[in-house]
């Protein structure tokens, strides 16, 4: 299996331990990436913030792009980029005044646009495509025991919910139980972490990531999974702030309902990239996973330490 | 950077002084017990045909069969910031209030999570709605000078389109440079920390063939989306950003 | 000037009429009327202001004695209006009434143009078209078909009830087929009805038991219509009865075998307690049942595996019940024929499937039920007794009704299932009543359009529910301070005072709407039946015939229709047993002739059958030629557009009245 491959700005910034481990664990499962030739910065949230037809014509640019490289279709990890490359998909679908427009830009390019490239995501890709089969043979050291809070964020299932139910998804669910973890039920595994005002507005944005972390102890994670570079960035950078603002609130401990715990000592739970869970799971290295990135580096758990690495 | 074009503040209709001095509670003579505001709307504070225009969006259509149900209020984790709710923002819109839209807290807020969208008994692309207006706010420049959305939106702008990609470390420095730099300082341990981990890279990125990408966006340059969608030229900047420094 | 083509002794009189303004207004009418009186055949030509009025049908009358008038054309509105009329007229004038002839010069012209001179140019065309084409005219006589007096009801909720007890009651017989077990419908598993909180199981049972006492009713329940055939006043209907087990003779409803069966515990998911309680493998599905007769479920009954008899169980039941020996474990489906004039269907409907709406946490929360739960909740008969008690065993002391739920929503259905808001409330003061809790009411708009509801809702605030505008998005469990920690919680924005509310609650009650039934489409189509866009049974006209439909003899009655509440339910069923009762008493139908027939010269090729919507085309005994049923043909013409041989002809539709008329639209001078 091959596909174009769209990292996007995140994966090469911030976001670098998703590459990190996105690339090894698609290889070992014999799925090759073709990095898109001279790809550029998708637009995010904010771009359509500003001019929604150049946004279309930033990312129809990396469109067209794919569709010269002639791979059927096109793999977007980040969130944000997965949603706008399909949103512009579905804009110049429904308005032929503006896709008559991006046509007319692309032609500076000698590119066109002919919308017959689709654009996925990891996780629709390992579930659908490579399937939970071909990922159970592929691990050495099953991750048993580790508790995961799965959280999926909201520009992978809405408005879009083209591999998974917009309520309820169980994609990465699925996945991970594959790989030996447990899943803990987590009411919150879609709703927003506050994007891009964590900074902007720590106030509202903060509390907004605070609430995720919060229920992942409340409900007995070890470690929160993500799929989507700036989610992983809000949940795992601001610790101490949030411990500041709200480190005082108590919980029912999860292993102890009738006592409470205080939040801020657990809120330096481990906040990971689903595709680093795959790769412990396969036998890398902490360090070839980019695991040391996070701010609460994670170790491999004791269970899979036990078992000898992949060869 | 244009100065904030909002309509005249209310009057306050009671002056202080035409009340006893003495507030008994604080022991504070010179405050007003109570402060009034008139709030009443007029015909002529709407801005007619600005609801059609922001629905004439493909899409956006729907608006006009909103029943005020208040479903989105109720989802969106950010509702309770804002100074009108998503809710108001849409009858607001519909009635033409455009001032009083453009003015709100509330389309900064917005983080598009999309939880509003797809949950409208209506259908209403609310998420796009947002965006609609968030464009025109910046396009009137209806924003304080130092508030950090609308400024990191047009940094962000700016450096994907000269560069064409963005190395977010340099983006937020420059925003938090632009609007707040005591806060910036405050960042220093988060950027530490990044750098110490290598998610904080020195280098700016961007593509090779900037020059095409510049001739791409200059095609788009020289339309107006609303005339496009409304059918009718209207001519004017055509969707350039305003708030360049 | 070009010759009348066919009759040269036709006499024509043409009117015109003016409509007020509204064919004047557009139509230069004395103009038109001149320019007809010139054109060949046309005797006499008028104008006048109001055809249809009693003088204007007069002056027809009048006119056709005196000057020997045998053709009349009238130029007014749509024949869907006064067609009738006129035919009337003119039959008392003398004449057969289908020697006239009407031209929609309203509708089709006046109503839609904005030139004059162009308008009247259109009028003159179509009334020239008439004039040759009335022309060719032949007398036809409107037949008879005699009406079978029985009836059949299917479906056997309160409208079934009500309507087959109405007709029983006018001496007629009636057949009753249900379904389910037992007749009662919804209206059977609710507690208390609104506004009155009439308690619906006293009520509805006296109704239920006149039902299976009546003479008149012969009530086949636990069976399905399977076949429908025939046409108004003769209708051929096959039922399929299923299998009980139970010869329904012989058993007397005394419940020993429930007694005494294998299973000392009920085990098995109970349909009529919505699955809140359980039942055994023989059962009578809730104790005023009617017919009053238990039944086995071959599904879980040991005597059977997977519903195939093995008689291996060692049917205590059979032992209890002695002498009476109504059980019979061989007892197989069985298919009955009947002959009805006229068909009422009052199928009733579904409740929206929550399923759809995961983001409300049924099935995921325990504590969050649907409506119908709740009225078996409260119910005194209920599995609980009327003790409102969570499926985690505590009792609620806040609760959270959502409204809406599946309804006036473009993500699942569109319309408004108008009983909710009534019963939402209902609900939230028997709760109320139950429970002592706090309950809050979260909804859109308040619709309390009948008699005495709005009063209800007015006593409902005074009973201290708390009503909040502003419609739920989400159910969570999780907690955002310690209060809300262990409970349901509702975020919501309360439109009227302008805040987003949390609000924790122990149990959340979800408002279901009202749908089609699951086989809507199948029962709709067995019966010859439109339906809407939204799968509810279509009715002939929304404002003046409610209960028709555009089959002639089955009627409507119920939530089948729309949704609705029991006192409009009970009415339609009046209204559709009355108008079965026109036919019945009438004894016979008059039908339109504007039917098709076949020519001698058809060779059989087959090519009509299968084309004709109404399945009117046989062929004759010997195979030979191809015939048609004129009490089943419509006159919709496809059959006589499509014969290959040009051997079939439609009354007032043959060649030359059809050909006559579009020359004469095309001639001009």
């Amino acid at each position: 299996m091959k596909y174009s491959y769209f990292p996007g700005c995140s994966l090469k910034g911030t976001g670098r331990a998703y590459e990190e481990s996105l690339l090894p664990v698609l290889k070992a499962l014999g799925v090759e990436l073709e990095e898109l030739d001279d790809w550029n910065c998708c637009g995010a949230t904010a771009y359509m913030a500003v001019d929604e037809v150049k946004a279309c014509v930033m990312a129809s640019r990396n469109l067209a792009i794919a569709e010269k490289a002639g791979h059927q279709e096109l793999l977007a990890p980040c969130s944000a980029c997965y949603l706008v490359l399909n949103k512009t998909k579905h804009y110049l679908h429904e308005s032929p005044v503006v896709e008559a427009v991006v046509q007319k830009a692309l032609h500076q390019a000698n590119l066109t646009y002919s919308g017959n490239t689709p654009v996925r995501h990891p996780l629709d890709v390992l579930v659908n495509n490579v399937g939970i089969d071909a990922i159970k043979k592929r691990v050495t050291q099953p991750l048993k025991g580790l508790k995961v809070a799965p959280y999926y964020g909201c520009q992978i299932v809405r408005p879009y919910a083209t591999f998974d139910d917009q309520y309820n998804p169980t994609t990465m669910d699925r996945l991970l139980e594959a790989i030996g973890c447990t899943m803990v039920t987590y009411p919150l595994k879609t709703r927003c972490c506050g994007g891009s005002l964590t900074g902007t507005l720590p106030e509202p944005g903060l509390l907004c990531a605070y609430v995720l972390l919060k229920e992942a102890i409340a409900r007995g994670a070890d470690v929160i999974a993500t799929v989507c570079p700036l989610c992983q960035f809000n949940l795992d950078c601001y610790r101490d702030k949030m411990a500041s603002k709200w480190g005082d609130e108590t919980i029912p401990d999860p292993r102890n309902p009738a006592a409470r715990i205080s939040v801020g000592p657990q809120l330096n739970m481990p906040v990971v990239y689903f595709t680093q869970l795959l790769g412990l799971a396969f036998g890398f290295s902490e360090k070839e996973l980019g695991l040391h990135r996070g701010f609460t580096p994670m170790r491999k758990p004791a269970c899979a330490r036990a078992q000898p690495a992949a060869a | 950077m244009t100065a904030l074009s909002a309509p005249p503040a209310p009057q306050p209709l009671l002056q202080e002084s035409s009340f006893p001095s003495v507030n008994q509670r604080t022991g504070d003579a010179n405050k007003p017990v109570m402060e009034l505001k008139r709030t009443i709307k007029y015909e002529s504070d709407r801005v007619k045909g600005f609801g059609r225009e922001v629905m004439s969006v493909p899409g956006c259509e729907q608006l006009e069969n909103c029943i005020q149900c208040g479903t989105c209020s109720g989802l969106c984790p950010l509702s309770i910031y804002m100074d009108h709710t998503p809710r108001q923002v849409m009858e607001l819109t519909r009635s033409d209030f455009k001032n009083e839209v453009l003015q709100s807290t509330t389309i900064w807020l917005c983080a598009s999570c999309y939880a509003c969208t797809v949950e409208c008994p209506k259908q209403i692309r609310i998420t796009d709605i947002m965006y609609e207006l968030k464009q025109r706010a910046i396009h009137e420049g209806f924003y304080p000078r130092r508030f950090p959305i609308p400024v990191l939106a047009q940094e962000f702008y700016k450096m994907s389109r000269k560069r064409g990609r963005v190395t977010e470390n340099f983006l937020a420095t420059i925003m938090f440079l632009k609007t707040n730099i005591p806060a910036a300082l405050g960042m220093w341990r988060l950027g530490l920390n990044l750098l110490r981990r290598g998610r904080f890279p020195l280098k700016l990125e961007g593509i090779k063939r900037k020059d095409e990408l510049e001739r791409m966006m200059a095609v788009v340059d020289k339309l107006s989306i609303d005339a496009l969608n409304t059918g009718h030229e209207n001519g004017g900047n055509g969707g350039r950003p305003n708030g360049t420094h | 000037m070009d010759k009348v083509n066919g009759n040269h002794d036709a006499r024509i009189g043409f009117y015109v009429c003016h409509c007020g303004h509204n064919i004047a207004a557009m139509v230069d009418c004395t103009e038109v009327a001149k320019y007809v009186g010139q054109l060949p055949g046309v005797v006499l030509s008028r104008d006048y202001k109001y055809m249809c009025s009693d003088p204007g049908q007069e002056l027809i009358q009048k006119d056709i004695k005196e000057f020997g008038l045998n053709r009349i054309v009238v130029a007014s509105c749509s024949p869907l209006l006064h067609e009738h009329t006129f035919r009337s007229a003119v039959e008392a004038g003398g004449l057969n009434p289908f020697f006239f002839h009407m031209v929609n010069i309203r509708e089709q012209d006046s109503w839609v143009h904005t030139d004059r001179a162009e308008a009247t140019t259109k009028a003159k065309a179509l009334s020239r078209a008439a004039v040759r084409r009335v022309a060719h005219h032949k007398a036809l006589e409107v037949k008879q078909v005699p009406v079978q007096p029985d009836v059949l009801v299917v479906g056997g909720g309160i409208a079934g009830i009500h309507a087959a007890l109405t007709l029983a009651k006018a001496g007629k017989k009636v057949y009753l087929v249900e379904r389910e077990p037992s007749i009662g419908g919804h209206m059977a598993k609710f507690d208390k009805t609104f506004p009155t909180l009439d308690c619906a199981a006293c009520i509805l049972t006296p109704k239920m038991s006149e039902v299976g006492a009546h003479k008149n009713i012969t009530l086949w329940s636990y069976s399905e219509v399977v076949k429908m055939d025939g046409y108004v006043g003769n209708f051929t209907v096959t039922i399929k009865r299923k299998p009980r087990y139970i010869n329904e003779d012989l058993c007397t409803g005394c419940q020993e075998c429930i007694a005494n069966c294998i299973y000392k515990e009920p085990k098995f998911t109970d349909e009529f307690n919505e699955g809140l309680g359980k039942r055994k493998p023989v059962y009578i599905p809730f104790p005023q049942a009617t017919p009053q007769v238990v039944l086995i479920d071959p599904e879980v009954c040991l005597n059977f595996k997977r519903g195939v008899l093995t008689d291996k169980c060692k049917k205590t039941c059979v032992e209890a019940c002695g002498e009476k020996k109504a059980i019979d474990f061989k007892q197989k489906e069985e298919f009955r024929e009947i002959k009805v004039g006229t068909i009422i269907v009052a199928t009733g409907f579904q409740t929206f499937d929550v399923g759809r709406m995961p983001q409300y946490g049924y099935g995921r929360y325990p504590n969050v039920y649907t409506s119908l739960e709740v009225e078996r909740l409260v119910n005194a008969s209920g599995p609980t007794a009327g003790d409102v008690v969570l499926r985690d065993g505590r009792h609620p002391k806040s609760i959270g009704i959502i409204h809406c739920v599946g309804s006036r929503d473009r993500n699942t259905n569109r319309w408004c299932s108008r009983v909710c808001c009534m019963y939402s409330m209902k609900l939230a003061h028997l709760l109320k009543e139950h429970t002592a809790a706090e309950i809050y009411n979260f909804y859109i708009d308040i619709r309390a359009a009948g008699k005495g509801y709005e009063e209800f809702y007015d006593k409902l605030l005074e009973e201290g529910v708390h009503f909040i505008r502003g419609r739920v998005g989400e159910v969570t469990d999780w907690a955002f301070i310690p209060e809300e920690e262990g409970k349901l919680v509702i975020r919501v924005e309360d439109t009227l005072a302008g805040v987003v509310r949390r609000i924790p609650v122990d149990m959340v009650v979800l408002a279901t709407g009202l749908e089609p039934h699951a086989d809507a489409q199948s029962v709709r189509r067995l019966f010859n039946m439109s339906c809407g866009s939204e799968g509810f049974f279509l009715e002939r006209h929304p404002k003046l015939a409610p209960v028709n439909t555009f089959t002639d003899g089955i009627f409507l009655a119920g939530c089948c229709q729309s949704p609705k509440d029991i006192p409009d339910s009970v009415a339609q069923a009046g209204a559709a047993a009355a108008e079965a009762l026109v036919l019945i008493d009438k004894g016979h139908i008059e039908q339109e002739p504007n039917t098709a027939h076949i020519l001698d010269d058809c060779s059989g090729c087959k090519s009509c059958i299968p084309l004709c919507p109404y399945t009117a085309i046989t062929l004759t005994e010997d195979g030979k030629k191809a015939v048609i049923n004129e009490a089943l043909c419509k006159g919709c013409g496809t059959c006589v557009a499509a014969c290959p041989s040009g051997s079939i002809v439609q009354n007032l539709f043959d060649d030359e009245e059809v050909f006559s008329e579009i020359q004469g639209v095309l001639a001009y001078d």
